[in-house]
């Protein structure tokens, strides 16, 4: 069920220039709600800050034993701007949580898996990865950004597998974008794919020549976030659809890339 | 206990608060968040004769104080409605349901209310002849008095219930589009659709919407909306429902005391999904306060 929470800052740092991690408790002490890793919330900005709409952002990962929310946001106009200045002891108004999620392999296989982000787009695999492993699989990631100082939440990915990494400029890893890096020679059942929508374009070329079934969070603008306003859509193989209710996630084959 | 009710047509709504069409999905989107049956009505997404896959994406641009969006009724077509939408929307039996209805053709406006009007459950239509974000028909029927009277005349001989026609904005004087369609029948007016208006991309140099141009929407429109309803509150008898950015109980008292009936809420619902109950609530506190036993007693009081 969707809930909406007002939630308290109970930690904001910085992760780059632009990025920042923001650690929220649902204010009144109630437990969270269940999410699947790939659902997002949709988080009204606070009063005065002049905007209207409420701004989709994904769960990067739900801490159920401090009961706390993590999103990874980076500043990209006046919504998530006012997002990353939130002092601690502020407080979120967040409507969750929403949108379908990734697929989880059944247990019992043991698919040879990679999460690829990019970016700010790393985000929702942090949570995914957590899941992957404490269910048992064994995640690889691969892990984009333009230079080593925007590679967000690298330790925390290390910790639950092997991390590959590529930079555009070389900073880090490999030189190059992500559909450049070797790991692509090693052999796998499943990609997960997050990140700006070019690097999700070139990732779900390569696993298409690869035979590899693939996973991408698409990030349409939104309004509602409630498949009520029709404005995320997306072209499918069933025509448009809203990526808030019939995504984020979507396997490519349903896809018109 | 403050009496709420008011009357549209045939219906007598237990409160006035509806929703806008396209802004409330068919009503379970928000199902978690509201009691659909504390609301006055729900009016559904506007349904067309035939399927529509709507406008390209980019359909929506967030401006000060509002919103652009050019959805361009994107919907299944008023068979699959009927079949299967409207089935299950029966399940909120107290809902107040009601369908909005766009065309591009004056013949097929008639034809989705002929076939509108078999199901005898439903009991009212509003008629969309001002969406702006259609190639053809659409605003251009809301934007003439001989178009508006055209298509009121023609859905009015399809359905014998409750007719309620949406009136466009993007005009010169509204108030004789509302006398045009007030001669041909009509049992209400809900004004006003959204506002024509564009946003550029500067770093890209290109207009923010697929369509160029969409429809404004939110509170960046109240003024413009509840002077609308004040002027047509003189020159029509029959009920209107006003809307256009109201995000609280005051802003729904403005056009009830400019002269509207009932009111919509729309973009609010963006804002937040639970908006519409608050609304319901802060009207009767309202009225509470001020020793007022209807809220009818409000209805262009102003004037």
């Amino acid at each position: 069920m969707k809930k909406i929470i007002d939630f308290e800052v109970r930690e904001n740092s910085p992760l780059s220039r632009s990025a920042c991690l923001l650690k929220l408790s649902p204010a009144d002490g109630s437990p969270l709600p269940e999410c699947r890793p790939g659902q997002f919330v949709e988080v009204k900005i606070p009063a005065g800050a002049d905007v209207l709409l409420r701004r989709p952002i994904s769960i990067n990962y739900v801490d159920t034993v401090a009961n706390e929310l993590w999103l990874l946001v980076r500043a990209a106009g006046r919504g998530t701007d006012v997002l990353c200045g939130m002092p601690v002891g502020s407080r979120l108004n967040i409507v969750m949580p929403l949108g379908n999620g990734f697929s989880i392999p059944q247990t019992g296989t043991s698919p040879r898996l990679l999460l690829v982000g990019g970016g700010v787009g790393v985000a929702p695999l942090l949570h995914l990865g957590h899941e992957l492993r404490d269910a048992g699989f064994a995640p690889c990631f691969l892990l984009g950004a333009r230079t080593e100082d925007e590679l967000l939440e690298r330790g925390l990915f290390e910790a639950l597998g092997e991390v590959s990494i590529s930079t555009d400029d070389g900073s880090c890893g490999v030189k190059g974008v992500v559909t450049d890096h070797d790991i692509w020679e090693s052999p796998f059942d499943m990609v997960y794919c997050c990140g700006p929508a070019p690097m999700m374009k070139a990732v779900a070329r390569k696993s298409r020549e690869k035979g590899i079934a693939c996973e991408v969070s698409l990030e349409n603008m939104m309004a509602c976030g409630l498949g009520a306003c029709l404005c995320c859509v997306e072209p499918t193989v069933k025509g448009n659809v809203c990526v808030c209710t019939d995504g984020p996630v979507f396997n490519i084959d349903s896809l018109l890339w | 206990m403050v009496d709420l009710k008011v009357n549209i047509g045939e219906l007598e709504l237990k409160n006035p608060v509806l929703t806008a069409s396209g802004t409330f999905g068919f009503g379970e989107e928000f199902a978690d968040f509201v009691d659909l049956n504390r609301l006055g009505g729900v009016i559904v997404k506007g349904t067309t004769l035939e399927p529509r896959q709507g406008n390209d994406y980019p359909r929506m641009a967030e401006t000060p104080s509002g919103m652009l969006n050019a959805v361009g009724l994107q919907n299944k077509g008023v068979d699959y409605f009927i079949d299967t939408i409207y089935p299950r929307l029966k399940e909120y039996a107290q809902m107040e349901t009601i369908v909005n209805v766009s065309g591009s053709r004056i013949e097929d406006y008639a034809e989705v209310c002929r076939r509108l009007n078999e199901r005898t459950d439903i009991r009212a239509v509003e008629i969309n002849i001002s969406c702006p974000n259609v190639k053809q028909g659409g605003m251009a029927f809301g934007t003439t008095t001989a178009g508006a009277a055209a298509v009121t005349k023609a859905v009015r001989a399809a359905f014998d219930r409750t007719l309620i026609i949406k009136l466009s904005p993007n005009v010169t004087d509204i108030t004789e589009i509302a006398r045009a369609v007030e001669a041909e029948g009509a049992d209400a007016v809900s004004m006003i659709n959204t506002l024509m208006g564009m946003a550029v991309d500067v770093e890209r140099r290109k207009p923010k919407l697929s369509t160029v141009t969409g429809g404004l929407s939110g509170p960046a429109v109240r003024p413009v909306a509840v002077r609308m309803v004040w002027q047509t509150y003189k020159a029509v008898k029959i009920p209107i429902i006003g809307l256009g950015g109201i995000m609280t109980a005051n802003d729904a008292l403005e056009f009830i005391m400019a002269g509207a009936t009932a009111v919509q809420i729309g973009t609010a619902n963006f804002v937040d999904p639970a908006v519409t109950e608050k609304v319901v609530d802060g009207l009767a506190e309202y009225c509470s306060r001020h020793g007022e036993s209807s809220i009818r007693n409000l209805i262009g009081c102003i004037h």
